[in-house]
């Protein structure tokens, strides 16, 4: 899906998920490592506006992706 | 008579522990075969011997690969194995993965022969297809029964250290090697015969396949974000309460567009999640952990980007077929583009 949004919208699209091998397989060229499976951005454990902070610096991260400009698969640790 | 000893791999379903729920269990080991495994005995030769499984939950290898990796090691090791066995993991992703990453490192590091068994379109196909023989098998485990038998074929061959065919002969995934071989014909007369049969529009085998690369061209950054649309996409099935177009738990059959003009966060009474490749506990009682909607209005708000797109993209990345998600993706980059959004952010499970 994300190979196919970025050649047919023709503008960046940052990979947010948690297995980072899948995504380069696949081909993603902006990846943004997320925190679990079930709740990507997300963690149950930690209280509300620490889970908000945690989301909020995952999104941060996507938007920093989308404005990088990047020759090659890049995972933005 | 000595027997081969073989031992067998499982994720938390096929080991008989549970599903979604149970897909975080760390690994643990059993004695003799558990579940596939006891059709895989009545397949194997007389003299192979299933000594033991090593069972992990998918979630917990995939987030933790190299912890995971030493844990099953360790208990695969202990059974002292001829043979390895794993799988077969079919289409799912996490399983797929997790069966060629074991594979792998055991065959590296116990240096025994190892095999497994995926549909093609797997991650862990892709991934680990050069390393390992990876047994083609169907896209699900109504399969089971074809699976079991070619695996076991395989798995005797690597055994007895026969020598393996082709992979169109075998049934296992191209690795990607090339080996001499003698033929009856010269080169110079089998090109000719491709020839006449392409000139014809006869269907041909080619002796050198061209590799695929699918990559697509990385698209130039948004120069200023605080003017920029930004569109939420996402494999992870949120939908708005009750899912109103049915998108499948597993094998979608389509994809799912939703407003969000005036929502600022997703909550357990309005939106949830259709997906039922994961344990859904956690997105049902916020949505915004799978799709970030309310950090996206913060930001909006703040003027950090320019705004969120008011329409989000759903589907259900699960046991999805490549052609389907190429399929989805196109349609809703179709809209995406006539919206002149600037980025995308896809979120996946």
């Amino acid at each position: 899906m994300v190979k196919e949004l970025e050649e047919v919208v023709d503008v960046p699209v940052v990979h947010v998920c948690t297995v980072v091998p899948i995504s380069l397989t696949v081909g993603a060229n902006r990846i943004d490592p997320a925190v679990a499976i079930p709740y990507p951005l997300g963690n149950p454990q930690l209280n509300r506006s620490e889970e908000l902070a945690l989301r909020r610096g995952i999104v941060e991260k996507a938007l920093q992706a989308l404005s990088t400009d990047v020759t090659e698969q890049t995972v933005f640790q | 008579m000595a027997s081969i000893r073989v031992v067998h791999y499982l994720n938390q379903f096929f080991g008989q522990i549970g599903g979604e729920e149970k897909a975080d269990i760390v690994p643990f080991s059993k004695e003799g075969p558990v579940g596939p495994g006891t059709a895989l005995v009545q397949a194997l030769d007389g003299d192979m011997e299933i000594v033991g499984t090593v069972i992990c939950g998918d979630t917990y290898f995939n987030e933790n690969l190299e912890a995971a990796t030493e844990k099953v090691i360790a208990l695969i090791a202990g059974f002292r194995p001829d043979l390895l066995i794993a799988g077969p993991a079919f289409n799912a992703g996490r399983y797929g993965m997790a069966c060629g990453a074991v594979c792998t490192a055991v065959q590296e590091r116990l240096k025994i022969p190892v095999v497994t068994g995926m549909y093609e379109e797997n991650p862990g196909a892709d991934m680990y297809k050069k390393q390992i023989y990876i047994v083609k098998t169907g896209n699900s485990a109504a399969q089971m029964r074809k699976a079991i038998p070619a695996l076991a074929r395989l798995a005797g061959k690597l055994a007895r250290g026969e020598v393996m065919g082709s992979p169109a002969e075998e049934g296992y995934l191209a690795r990607g090697i090339r080996r001499n071989v003698f033929h009856e014909q010269r080169g110079s007369a089998r090109a000719v015969a491709m020839l006449l049969k392409k000139l014809q529009g006869e269907p041909f085998d080619t002796e050198y396949p061209m590799p695929v690369f699918d990559r697509v061209t990385p698209r130039p950054a948004i120069k200023d974000l605080s003017k920029a649309k930004i569109a939420l996409v996402t494999s992870g099935g949120i939908v708005p309460k009750g899912n109103p177009d049915r998108i499948e738990s597993s094998s979608a059959s389509k994809f799912g567009r939703y407003d969000l003009s005036g929502i600022n966060d997703l909550d357990e009474n309005t939106f949830e999640t259709a997906h039922g490749g994961y344990d859904p506990v956690y997105a049902n009682q916020d949505a915004d952990r799978v799709l970030p909607v309310d950090v996206m209005r913060q930001l909006e708000k703040e003027g950090v980007i320019g705004r969120l797109h008011n329409i989000y993209y759903a589907t259900v990345g699960n046991g999805t077929s490549v052609a389907n998600a190429k399929k989805y993706a196109h349609a809703i980059g179709e809209e995406l583009k006539q919206e002149k959004v600037d980025g995308i952010i896809l979120t996946s499970t």
